[in-house]
This record gives C-alpha cells, sequence and structure tokens, in this order.
C-alpha cells in the first residue's frame, strides 16, 4: 500500500547495468560512477517526491472525532453520551453546566427526576427540568439516540418565556398599591383646593399645594424605580458582556449620588483598577442606590464610605458603609423585598420607594454577583456587593469565567 | 480525577457519585415541592412530597451497599478514601434533608385559615434560600468545587438571620392572636425545619471542601 517507501529496485538495476555497459565500453571509471551516483540519486529523489494521490484520508464521515468537532461551536448546549456516562459536551455545554462533567455519570450533570426518569430508560424524547444550573431556571431537554449506546442530548433554554407572564403578574400586584397611595392624596387635595378656593387661607392652600408636590414627584420617582426594576427583570438572563473600568464608574456614580452639598462626606477606599463585564447604566444605578440610601438612612454629619477592593476567587468586593443607626437584626433579610420598608412613615418622608435595594439585588443577580447587608445597630450599616473581575488573560476561553453561572 | 489500574473502581466512583447527585436532584424537589404546597395549600402535592422521600431512603441504602463494598473490595486510598467516605456521609445528610421536607410537607394540612393568614408569607423567602443552599451544595459536589461550598457556608448566616427574624415576627403574631397558636406554632416548626436544612447543607459543604481539598474550611469565612 504504501508505494513511497519502496526501493526503486528495477530503476538501479537498470543504472547498475547502464554502469557495467559503460565500464566494459571503456569509459573512464571515475566518470561511470558519478554518472551511476547521480541516475541513482535521481530515481530517489524521484520516488520520495511522487505524489501520493491514493493515500488521502478514507475515515468514516461521522467518527466521534468528526462529531465532537461538529457540536463544538454550536450556540445550542449539546451532549453526547456513552452508557450513560457523559462522553463529550460541546462548549456551550460546558459552559452551562462546568467542564467536571465529561466522563462523569448523566446524573451528575442533570440530577432532576424528570432528566434522570428520561435518560434512564434510554428512549427518545423530552423533559422538562426546573432549576437545572440556578434554581427556577427551565430547561428542555433532548434525548436522541444515534447508535446502540451513543446518544446526543441537546438543552434548550425556556425559562426567559415563563419568567415574562410571572413578572408581569408581580409587576401589576406590586405596582397598584403602591401607585394608589399618593394618587388618592394628590386627587383629595387638588379636589379640596378646587372646591374651596377662595374660602381657604393662603398658608393652608400652600401647605396643600406643596403636598400636592411632594406626592406627585413621589409618583414620578415611583414610576421611573418600576420601569429599571422591570428592564432589569426583563435582561436578567442575559449575563452583560460591556467591559468597564470600575473605579471611575464608581466615583463618578457616587458623587452624582451625593449631589453638590453632601460630596465633601463621601470617603473613597479604593484599591484596584478591576475591571468587570457589566451594564454601565445599571452598574452606576447600583452605586447611586445604595450611596443615596447611605445617606438617607445613615447619620446627618456624619461620613459614608465607599471603598472597592480585590477580593478572593477573582472577584471584586464594593462596600458603601455608614455610620447611621442600623437596622435591626429582623429586618435584614426582608430589605431586598419590593416595598419593604423598617420604618415606613421615615422612609417616605425621605422620599424613598421602597424599591431601591429590590433594583440593586436584581442587578447583582444579573451580573452574577453577591450582595450582603450587615449591620450593627448603633453604629451602622454597611452593604457589600461582590461581581467577579474580567481576567484580561484570560480573553480567548471564556470557559473558566462561565463556571461562575451557578453562583448567584 | 486521574484513572485508576483498576477501571472497575472508576467505574464505582462514577455510580456512586451518580446515585448521591439523583438523591440530590429528589431532595431538591422535594424542598420545593414542600414550599409550594405550603404555600398553596396543596394537600394533593404535600402527599406526592411525602411518598417521594421512600426514593431517596431507598437510594441511601443504595449508596451504603455501593460505598461499603468498595471500601471491602478495593480499599482505597489517600483522595480516594476521601470521596467515598464523603459520598457515604453527604447520603446520610440528603437523606436528612429529605426528611425535613417530608415534614414540612406533613404539616401543610394542619394549617387553618390560609387565605389571611399573614405569617404564610414570610416563609416562602427563607425556604428559597435553603433550596438554594442545597442547590448550590450538590453543584459544588459534583464539581468539586471548594469556592462555591464556602459560599453554601456563608449563606448559613442568612438563613438563621432569617430564621431569628420569623421566629420573632410568628411569637409576636401569637402573642396577638391568639386563636391562631396552633397554625403558627406549626409555621414555627417549619421555619425551624428549614433552618435545620440550611445547616445540613453547610456540613454536605464542609464534606465537599473537604474532599476536594483535604482540608475543612476555615472557621471565619466571609
Amino acid at each position: 500500500m504504501d508505494q513511497r517507501s519502496q526501493i526503486p529496485t528495477i530503476g538501479i538495476l537498470l543504472a547498475i547495468v547502464a554502469f557495467i555497459g559503460l565500464l566494459t565500453a571503456g569509459l573512464e571509471p571515475a566518470l561511470s560512477i558519478a554518472v551511476l551516483i547521480l541516475w541513482v540519486g535521481s530515481l530517489f529523489l524521484a520516488s520520495l517526491r511522487a505524489p501520493d494521490t491514493r493515500a488521502q484520508k478514507t475515515e468514516k464521515p461521522l467518527s466521534r472525532d468528526n462529531m465532537r468537532e461538529l457540536i463544538e461551536y454550536a450556540a445550542t448546549p449539546l451532549l453526547l453520551t456513552q452508557a450513560n456516562k457523559i462522553a463529550d459536551a460541546n462548549r456551550a455545554a460546558r459552559k452551562l453546566l462546568g467542564r467536571h462533567i465529561i466522563g462523569q455519570d448523566v446524573r451528575v450533570a442533570f440530577r432532576q427526576p424528570e432528566a434522570i426518569a428520561l435518560l434512564d430508560q434510554g428512549r427518545n424524547g423530552t423533559a422538562i427540568v426546573r432549576g437545572l444550573v440556578r434554581r427556577r431556571d427551565i430547561w428542555q431537554i433532548k434525548r436522541q439516540t444515534i447508535t446502540d449506546n451513543l446518544a446526543v442530548i441537546e438543552l434548550v433554554n425556556q425559562t426567559a418565556e415563563a419568567d415574562i407572564s410571572r413578572a408581569h403578574t408581580d409587576f401589576v400586584a406590586n405596582a397598584s398599591h403602591e401607585l394608589r397611595t399618593p394618587l388618592a392624596s394628590i386627587i383629595g387635595y387638588v379636589e379640596t383646593l378646587s372646591e374651596d378656593a377662595g374660602e381657604m387661607d393662603p398658608s393652608t392652600t400652600r401647605k396643600f399645594y406643596g403636598t400636592v408636590l411632594r406626592e406627585s414627584r413621589r409618583l414620578q420617582s415611583l414610576v421611573s424605580d418600576l420601569m429599571s426594576l422591570s428592564r432589569v427583570e426583563a435582561e436578567k438572563h442575559d449575563q452583560p458582556s460591556e467591559r468597564i473600568s470600575f473605579p471611575p464608574l464608581l466615583e463618578r456614580a457616587a458623587r452624582d449620588a451625593a449631589g453638590a452639598e453632601r460630596t465633601d462626606r463621601l470617603i473613597f477606599d479604593v484599591s484596584t483598577d478591576a475591571v468587570v463585564a457589566g451594564d454601565a447604566q445599571q452598574l452606576e444605578q447600583l452605586v447611586r442606590n445604595l450611596v443615596d440610601n447611605a445617606f438617607n438612612y445613615g447619620a446627618n454629619d456624619k461620613p459614608v464610605t465607599v471603598s472597592l477592593h480585590t477580593a478572593r476567587d477573582n472577584q471584586v468586593r464594593l462596600t458603601v458603609a455608614d455610620q447611621g443607626e442600623g437596622i435591626a437584626p429582623e429586618h435584614i433579610p426582608h430589605l431586598t423585598r419590593r416595598f419593604y420598608r423598617t420604618d415606613p412613615g421615615r422612609s417616605r418622608a425621605s422620599g424613598g420607594t421602597g424599591l431601591g435595594l429590590a433594583i440593586v439585588k436584581h442587578i447583582v443577580e444579573r451580573h452574577r454577583g453577591r450582595l450582603d447587608i450587615s449591620s450593627t445597630q448603633g453604629e451602622g450599616t454597611s452593604v457589600t456587593v461582590r461581581f467577579p473581575v474580567v481576567l484580561e488573560k484570560d480573553d480567548s476561553q471564556g470557559d473558566e469565567i462561565a463556571t461562575d453561572a451557578t453562583l448567584s | 480525577m486521574s484513572d485508576h489500574t483498576v477501571k472497575a473502581f472508576d467505574e464505582d466512583i462514577t455510580r456512586l457519585r451518580g446515585l448521591i447527585a439523583e438523591m440530590g436532584g429528589l431532595s431538591e424537589v422535594a424542598i420545593q415541592g414542600a414550599l409550594e404546597a405550603l404555600v398553596r395549600g396543596d394537600q394533593e402535592l404535600a402527599q406526592k412530597v411525602i411518598d417521594g422521600d421512600k426514593k431517596i431512603d431507598e437510594l441511601e441504602t443504595e449508596v451504603d451497599k455501593l460505598a461499603v463494598r468498595v471500601i471491602a473490595l478495593r480499599a482505597p486510598m489517600a483522595d480516594d478514601l476521601r470521596e467515598v467516605i464523603a459520598a457515604l456521609k453527604i447520603a446520610g445528610v440528603v437523606e436528612r434533608i429529605g426528611d425535613y421536607s417530608k415534614n414540612i410537607a406533613k404539616r401543610v394540612g394542619q394549617i387553618d385559615g390560609r387565605e389571611k393568614f399573614e405569617p404564610l408569607t414570610l416563609l416562602p423567602a427563607m425556604g428559597d434560600l435553603a433550596a438554594e443552599m442545597v442547590h448550590d451544595v450538590l453543584t459544588a459536589y459534583s464539581a468539586r468545587d471548594a469556592d462555591l461550598a464556602r459560599e453554601v457556608i456563608a449563606t448559613d448566616e442568612k438563613v438563621d438571620a432569617f430564621y431569628n427574624s420569623i421566629f420573632r415576627n410568628l411569637v409576636s403574631y401569637m402573642v396577638e392572636n391568639p386563636a391562631t397558636i396552633s397554625s403558627a406554632a406549626q409555621l414555627l416548626f417549619i421555619a425551624r425545619n428549614l433552618e435545620r436544612i440550611g445547616d445540613h447543607a453547610t456540613n454536605v459543604a464542609e464534606m465537599v471542601h473537604y474532599a476536594a481539598t483535604g482540608l475543612y474550611p476555615p472557621e471565619e469565612d466571609r
């Protein structure tokens, strides 16, 4: 089969015969040897260079290697299983489930009973699985047999569709009550003003107008907060990818939130120039909300510290700390709930909508970060947010960073 | 993990991990189901959770048998031994988590007047957190991810904070509404169960950390 490595015997024999012929014909021996060497050498060279068209690859069109290459760059997560072990997973699947799953039992990757039922029976079909990677996500798993013990598993994300309808009902339920309260008082005061026009003394009139204005402003900020909350919620499944140098954004947004008269109470303590993958607008809003809270609930003349340091596991830690009276521990777990207020009267008086921390929480979740609130009564409250940092070196392989997707 | 000369050992370990993952998946579903049944007052779903616990128990027995067999036949050493021992212990803990979910489901029928029983709204957020811990710790186990295990350990504080908050809330509610004491007491027990689930998830996280690194996680881990 391998023609190339064969020595061109016939050619060499011919050359030797010619060589003997030349010698017997009385040619100079040195010249004869030179002719022989040239002849044989050219034969060897020719045989080495011989283009061999027949030796092209004749692999089977669908070997395991081919299949691997075929699925590797597909956008949908795809897995190959062999006898209920994961033989291979493409890039998207590794990003989703982690690279550790290759070589493991399928149950390690899919531990949900619905998925196990489908995969154990070895039949073709689909199953809907909840909480595959993050809790409450919904994935459709499709299994298709290829050969005897080889099967391909395809994953389709259906979380977003299910979420939209739920978010919609939540929004209506939450918002209607909160919107009605300021509206009721606006209508009430305006009615009084228009009915008793002229009879009322100017100071009362001014007071009423003031209330109407205040309530309208509250309504305005409520609407804009609700809008941003629903926007963040709508996008929460696509992790932002814009690269942002965090410190300048932090400083700008914090000064913005503090305003001219409070800006000298801000203390910055920044020791990193971390780059995060994020949505600039949302990160600014996060900082604004936190700093605004710190000023509103902190003591009137005490500073607010904004610090940014690197933390372990390639994370950056942002802390906004005030020196106020602190929050009672029983309130802390509920702080990120919408419209939850530890002291309703005071929060409303300071113009709070009850949505600030809920928005912060959603932004943090969308950026795959973590939010921690700690407070000591009498000393103050500090809110800590941790974000994964973009590692410049890891540019080409997004896989490593993506394992963080399981955190929340 | 690198391959072993005895291929059957790898097979056994893979199977062991598969079984634990399956148990974990069932216990996750059990917590979820118990909470959903609680919020909606769904007796049927509660019964399903109670019945489902049997399967978790069966799997635990299977893990036990397999682990003992592996130790007896293969005499694993070093990280292999850690792996098997961790599997054995984790299976026990996951089974307990299943039991707590069953216990929550059993209490669903004993709560009256749920339409306007305000304390009922306090529990789901805590349950979510506990369920998330279980989810994360199982992922950490599958991935041998010590960092994620430490995250889980840190989350336990939040669950404890929830428990304290709910405890105070429920006690003051009982004082104001003596008629609801029996229902509120059930909720107290449910909150307690969720808190225990969080503790058990923390235990598993410590074992995952140990199995992955050979070290117990540092005490003060924040």
